[in-house]
């Protein structure tokens, strides 16, 4: 991704962001409330189209958005991502199972047998086998986030993205979601994450992104950013969220 | 000209009274309710719900040029009377040569009617829905007319229906507005008799009383629908 700006009328929210995913690895974004975190996930799959900027994949796909975005790119863009919200957004006039088949069925009219089969496989895999058939409204907020999960796997996209996904649970909730992305990263699945999450950044990610007020202040690996960051911005934002009774 | 048919009406005369003219009123009443003024409001309403579903997903589009029309229509239906646009059809097109019965008349009249309003109905309960269920149905790869007709639509169908219930009841009594081009529809049923008979306090509680008993059936049916609806919501 290079050079991307996103502007809400008069104000740049984005700016200048320049930065890599690799194919296998987990990036984590972090920063402060207002930062453009959330904005950034969601110009990586267009549901804020960018002011300005370019997106290279690595099978040749680009997009450039000084230009007018093409629809059929915007799908395409879409169909390499898989989004999960902060407040789920689960359908709530369908079940756990309809949830994750919507995608592959209606959108991908991929074969059906075989799409439940998939669904079945994935709830089964975020610890759901037995709630395959409840709605939205009969799933606690952990569970529901799970469910978010495997409708977002089942498009088999290239890229996961995250924003805060545990940051509208309780306490208690936080560790399945947080646990089951661990075991996506363990199996390869490249991400991209928003999360305040400091010990889990630290734990399954790769490279670090901290923002501030539209910016990349600084990136790196873990350790480098979040052991040792060297930006001012970076110490006192993690001093922050570290030792929040300060 | 579409004239009253029923000849059962013809044989009640002055001097019929009491139980004896409600009975003989009656099936010349529920004939009118069953020919005219259910399939009326049925094919009304039907059509004017595609008009309506039409034009609250024009007026909620980016374009002007889409939006216009739509805009317009509603409000030309919204601010005149519905008497005044039955007349139009009936009365007055044949002025420029386009003669219509009086059923298809009143056809049209009412599904313009219920287009308008029900439309504003719709709009809103698109509307009402949160704008993170159509960013999950994008970000599944959906297109925005998939997203409207999988997701929006059948979670704006349930927050419809308790007011669009309302606007078919209300159609059902201004169905009543057809007897004056000539359907021969309940009230106009109750009328004809009336004219004949003089007793028109009877004859009109009459009608009164089966336009209110369709009504009541109506509502008994829009809770059951109301309640399927329901079924994926927590209680
Ligand atoms: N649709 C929008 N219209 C106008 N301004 C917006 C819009 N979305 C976000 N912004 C602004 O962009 C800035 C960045 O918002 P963003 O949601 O990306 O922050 P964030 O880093 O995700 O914050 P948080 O940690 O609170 O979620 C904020 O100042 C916000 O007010
Ligand atoms: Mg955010």
């Amino acid at each position: 991704m290079k050079g991307l700006s996103k502007s809400f009328g008069d104000l740049e929210v984005l700016k200048n962001i320049n930065m890599e995913i690799e194919k296998g690895k987990v990036v984590t974004i972090m920063g402060p409330s207002g930062s453009g975190k959330t904005t950034l996930l969601r110009c990586l799959n267009a549901l804020e189209e960018p002011t300005t900027g370019e997106f290279h994949f690595e099978d040749g796909f680009h997009v450039n958005f000084n230009q007018k975005l093409k629809k059929q790119d915007l799908l395409t863009l879409r169909r390499k991502s898989g989004m999960v919200f902060q407040s789920y957004n689960l359908f709530p006039h369908k079940t756990a199972l309809e949830n994750v088949t919507e995608g592959p069925l209606v959108v991908q009219k991929r074969d059906q047998q075989a799409v439940i089969e998939q669904a079945k496989r994935l709830l089964t895999k975020v610890g759901l086998q037995d709630k395959m058939d409840l709605y939205p409204y009969q799933l606690s907020g952990g569970q529901q986030q799970r469910v978010g999960i495997a409708r977002a796997l089942a498009i088999e996209p290239e890229l996961m993205l995250f924003d805060e996904p545990t940051s509208a649970l309780d306490p208690e909730l936080v560790g399945d979601v947080l646990n089951v992305i661990k075991e996506l990263a363990n199996e390869g699945w490249t991400m991209a994450v928003v999360t305040h999450e400091v010990q889990f950044a630290t734990e399954v990610s790769d490279h670090v992104i901290f923002m501030d007020g539209g910016y990349i202040v600084e990136q790196g690996t873990p350790q480098k950013v979040l052991t040792n960051p060297r930006e001012e911005r970076t110490q006192q934002f993690l001093q922050r969220i570290l030792r929040p009774s300060l | 000209m579409f004239l009253l048919n029923n000849t059962f009406v013809f044989t009640i005369t002055e001097g019929t009274a009491g139980w004896e003219l409600i009975k003989q009123a009656f099936w010349p009443m529920v004939e009118g309710g069953i020919k005219y003024t259910i399939p009326l409001t049925l094919i009304s309403f039907a059509v004017g719900l595609l008009l309506a579903l039409l034009t609250a997903v024009m007026r909620l589009s980016r374009s002007r040029i889409v939006r216009a029309p739509a805009a317009f229509y509603v409000s030309a239906i919204r601010g005149t009377p519905m008497i005044v646009q039955l007349f139009i059809v009936f009365y007055g097109l044949p002025n420029i040569g386009l003669t219509i019965e009086p059923f298809p008349s009143a056809v049209i009249a009412f599904s313009l009617n219920v287009g308008a309003y029900a439309s504003e109905v719709i709009r809103a309960s698109i509307s009402s829905i949160p704008k993170g269920q159509w960013e999950a149905g994008y970000t599944v790869g959906m297109t925005n007319g998939t997203t409207l007709r999988r997701i929006i639509l059948p979670q704006a169908a349930r927050v419809s229906v308790p007011p669009l219930s309302n606007t078919f009841i209300s159609l059902v009594k201004d169905t009543s507005l057809a007897s004056l081009i000539l359907v021969a529809e309940l009230f106009r049923q109750a009328r004809e008799i009336a004219a004949r008979t003089y007793e028109f306090l009877i004859l009109y509680i009459e009608a009164a009383f089966l336009y209110w008993i369709i009504c009541f059936i109506l509502t008994v049916l829009q809770e059951l629908i109301e309640r399927r609806l329901e079924r994926y919501i927590a209680k």
